[in-house]
């Protein structure tokens, strides 16, 4: 099987396999553009007489469960991501899958940490094949340099569920790490010493995988409610000692910056969204985890609150800064996607405000529509964007992929997708002639705000017409890219291979790029 | 050029936290040309760039035989340059030195009685905390020499500054270097001097004395290497004793256009302890202020040292505005915006600086000599006084240009 095949041109003007580990796939047709017609993947059926009428799907450990679902070579293993740089379990699973020399695995996760550093020597020793998922950090680099056997396909938290429903990935077994659970299956991310929230990304491998398993370190009687899970989707339950490790399954991100270059660059964003009449009564933003969102959203609150003025929701990856705004009264709703600290949880788990949901609700491309088109403000980061404001949120300006899409891709479809990125990190520009890897089509990125000027997308003429009186920096994008080469020299392009290691789809399922193999010893 | 007896030599920083510099060492040999090692976090980006630099500067030193190690984590161009010719110069003797042209942006030059609400000290040997400065528009950005640079590091952080003076873009601020006690700081003034700064802030000042010599070996290499433009001079009191000569400093030089006072230092000099309400130092504060006036010159005030606490550092600016201060220093960018903001002049003082000002208007149009507001009579320079709070009102976003056709 070739690792890719059929390199032919996208709509985005970038060469991209069309064959990708042995499968056809569809180059990206531009926004919108691609609806296919068919009916969705289904799982097998079940039958609940397979099923004992007690209730107790409990097997001794995981690598009897991962017996009982019939793990072989070829299957596609998939798991989430709630317990972030904290999960366990995922290093378990192939661990066992090694140890019962199971080869040629699949690895499908929401997303991966560098605690699955462990996972490279799985991929050397042929257990694990490829993963289909974000690569950061070490696996991300192993990628780079060409050295897993398949080809990386890296999808969006929206992308996944629409991969899941129309059957493009077909998940043999999902393992559901959760922080409690029943006999049944029933489970939850809100109690428990590993409490994460909840396990919305979860949802669809429970939904669609042939054989799912439940692993728990807090095992309560049936029923285990809220029921964020539905044990009827579940075959087999394990119970461990430990399911996460709760300090690192906060995330290190959640504090507000105190960077004061960020700190300026969050209070432009703020004060940009207010000139261009964005911040109003009733209106909804979705507030990232990383340090200056947060900020962002700490400005929010205070314009909020100077004015009397109420956001109807919040779109989370929550923490203590939004659960602070909901029980002070300045958000109706928080509809969380992940939570990323304690008081999160314990906000989810107390106030029926504090909405859990998954990829499906809030970003999936085979719904009756999604709610990431009704935000009025998104803030999201950027590793790169590009004079026709394309944006790169996953590999850096030197070739190499060191992130995942998360669920960035999906929210760019809202009312104003906004930037807010320093202008250089260290010497590197971050504005440049073109993107390293398009994740983001640049019709759909509206400002990019820098510490040294605002640049707004022409096509967003209502914006450039509402804050063109204002005192805000208002630059094109050209003109920042100039500034930010007058400062740091125009970097060379970095020699990559003609290889491929792995394709960035976008929210639809086409591939919009190819992530090319760097050169080693660079 | 001839060789010092040392043959190796380092510059720079490296290690964790370190961003945006690099470190450099360096051993001359007698043979075997040029042999660099470069390993840097932007290689890719910028490998081949950083070798033709360095290349270009041994080449212009003369250089010919060297083992050279370089830890880069995205140093700018001028912060490598200011890098090599220190290692350089630590090994060899030379007169030459290696400039860029000074940006365009750097151009301008500030006058005496500039705005001076805000200067945010930045260690001089710490690249990445200068890069941002200006973009938080303090009105001043003071390169420091002296206390924020540890003594091994001072050779080097010279030609940081110096560089920086030039190529850094300031972003409109003024460009003011601290240099070192004197006598050190005789020897920094040729690495500033003729590099584009405009203010020189002299620390732990006493006499009058020093002011002298500082303006000498100024005027000395301003003719040298042909510098025109004003240089000013802050110093800064720092002691008793300094606080006894006050006035004489104030009048030392016609350059003096303000002086600080530094109360860490002041309170240790006097054995006792900086307090929030400043009783220990009222005295040494208020002298300053009125020498000051005295001498028709600026009157700032010290750094507030609590950067989390804004709430703290608004009622120590207003008690400082109120004793008569004209700004203070700052150590971190976020006091920035609270020093303008509590500096400027609030709504009464506008309201009643506008009256004065129409007042006067009137009077001139009707070729009256006399100004009066209501039954008092305005006295010239408490025109002259209002019209710069107007000018501070406007600088400051207070007040339109167009303030008298607006109701």
């Amino acid at each position: 099987m070739k690792k890719f095949d059929h390199l032919t041109k996208n709509a985005a003007g970038r060469i991209v396999p069309a064959e990708i580990n042995g499968e056809k796939h569809i180059p990206y047709k531009g926004v919108g553009k691609y609806i296919p017609d068919g009916r969705k993947h289904a799982p097998r059926i079940a039958s609940c007489t397979n099923y004992p009428d007690d209730g107790n799907k409990i097997v001794a450990n995981l690598k009897e469960a991962l017996i009982k679902a019939g793990l072989k070579d070829g299957m596609t293993i998939s798991t989430h991501h709630h317990f972030r740089n904290g999960d366990v379990i995922s290093n378990q699973i192939f661990d066992i899958a090694y140890e019962l020399g199971v080869k040629n695995l699949r690895w499908f996760p929401s997303a991966s940490f560098p605690c699955h550093e462990p996972i490279i020597k799985h991929l050397k020793d042929g257990t694990i094949n490829r993963i289909e998922g974000s690569l950061n950090g070490p696996l991300g680099k192993f990628c780079s340099e060409g050295k897993m056997q398949g080809l990386g396909v890296l999808r969006s938290h929206g992308g996944r569920y629409q991969a899941v429903q129309d059957g493009e990935v077909q998940i043999d077994i999902a393992i559901i790490a959760a922080p409690s659970a029943d006999p049944f299956g029933n489970a939850n991310g809100v109690n428990g010493p590993a409490a994460c929230g909840l396990l919305g990304f979860a949802l669809a491998d429970s939904q669609y995988a042939d054989k799912v398993i439940v692993v728990t370190d807090n095992l309560v009687p049936f029923p285990c409610i809220p029921w964020q899970i539905h044990g009827n989707y579940v075959d087999h339950v394990v119970q461990v000692e430990k399911v996460g490790i709760p300090e690192k399954i906060i995330s290190g991100t959640t504090q507000i910056t105190k960077s004061p270059d960020r700190l300026l660059i969050a209070e432009l964003t703020a004060k940009f969204c207010d000139a261009a009449g964005i911040i109003r009564d009733g209106f909804s933003y979705q507030a990232g985890a990383g340090g200056t969102s947060l900020s962002i959203g700490i400005y929010f609150g205070d314009i909020l609150r100077e004015r009397g003025w109420k956001a109807r929701f919040i779109r989370a990856g929550s923490n203590k800064y939004p659960v602070q705004m909901l029980e002070e009264g300045l958000v109706d709703y928080i509809l969380d996607g992940q939570t990323f600290d304690l008081e999160g949880v314990r906000s989810m788990r107390e106030n029926p405000n504090h909405i859990n949901t998954s990829p499906f609700t809030s970003y999936n491309y085979h719904g009756k529509g999604n709610f990431s088109t009704m935000v009025d403000v998104v803030v999201l980061g950027a590793t790169e964007v590009d004079i026709n404001f394309n944006a790169n949120v996953v590999t850096h300006s030197d070739g190499y992929l060191l992130h995942g899409i998360g669920g960035w891709q999906n929210c760019l479809f809202s009312k104003c997708t906004i930037l807010p990125i320093p202008l250089f990190r260290d010497r590197i520009p971050v504005i440049k002639d073109e993107v390293t890897t398009i994740c983001g089509p640049g019709e759909l990125i509206d400002v990019i705000v820098t510490e040294r000027g605002i640049a707004i997308n022409p096509l967003r003429k209502d914006l450039l017409e509402k804050v063109k009186n204002t005192d805000l920096p208002i630059k094109t994008i050209e003109e920042l890219k100039d500034e930010a080469e007058q400062i740091c020299g125009k970097p060379a392009k970095p020699d990559l291979c003609d290889e491929v290691v792995a394709v960035i789809k976008w929210v639809d399922g086409t591939v919009i790029d190819a992530v090319w193999k760097v050169k080693s010893g660079q | 050029m001839s060789e010092k007896i040392i043959k190796k030599a380092t510059a720079g920083n490296k290690g964790q936290g370190i961003r945006s510099d690099c470190f450099i060492s360096m051993e001359l040999t007698g043979t075997g040309g040029i042999d660099i090692q470069l390993s840097s976090k932007v290689n890719i980006l910028f490998g081949k760039d950083i070798k033709n630099q360095i290349t270009e500067i041994l080449t212009f030193f003369n250089i010919e035989n060297a083992n050279i190690v370089i830890e880069d984590s995205g140093a700018l161009t001028y912060v490598i340059a200011a890098r090599m010719e220190a290692v350089i110069k630590k090994l060899i003797d030379s007169d030459k030195e290696y400039l860029y042209p000074v940006i365009d942006e750097n151009k301008y030059q500030t006058s005496g009685d500039s705005n001076r609400f805000s200067r945010l000290y930045l260690p001089g040997n710490t690249p990445h905390l200068i890069i941002n400065a200006g973009i938080h528009k303090p009105n001043g950005i003071i390169l420091d020499l002296e206390d924020a640079v540890a003594h091994e590091k001072k050779f080097e952080a010279c030609f940081l500054v110096r560089n920086a003076l030039r190529n850094l873009n300031f972003y409109g601020a003024e460009r003011m270097v601290r240099i070192n006690q004197l006598p050190r700081g005789l020897e920094d003034l040729e690495y500033i001097v003729p590099h584009n700064v405009n203010l020189i802030l002299l620390p732990k000042c006493e006499s009058a004395d020093e002011i002298k010599q500082i303006n000498h070996r100024i005027d000395e290499i301003k003719k040298t290497k042909q510098i025109k433009g004003d240089i000013w001079l802050m110093p800064i009191i720092e002691s008793a004793r300094g606080v006894i000569n006050i006035y004489e400093i104030a009048e030392a030089a016609s350059n003096v256009v303000a002086l600080a006072i530094g109360l860490e230092d002041f309170t240790a000099d006097l054995g006792t302890r900086r307090t929030e309400e400043g009783t220990e130092s009222f005295f040494a504060r208020s002298k300053l202020v009125i020498a000051c006036r005295a001498a028709g010159i600026q009157a700032i005030d010290s750094v507030y040292s609590d950067v989390a606490d804004m709430e703290g550092l608004k009622n120590t600016i207003l008690r400082s505005k109120a004793m008569g201060f004209n700004g203070m220093g700052c150590i971190h960018p976020r006091q920035i915006a609270v020093i303008h903001e509590n500096y400027a002049p609030d709504e009464q003082e506008i309201e009643k600086a506008k009256k004065i000002c129409n007042a006067f208007k009137e009077a001139e149009e009707k070729g009256l000599g006399v100004v009066s507001l209501g039954t008092k009579m305005i006295d010239p320079p408490v025109v002259k006084r209002a019209q710069h709070t107007i000018d501070l009102a406007i600088a400051t976003g207070k007040l339109t240009k167009n303030w008298r056709d607006e109701v």
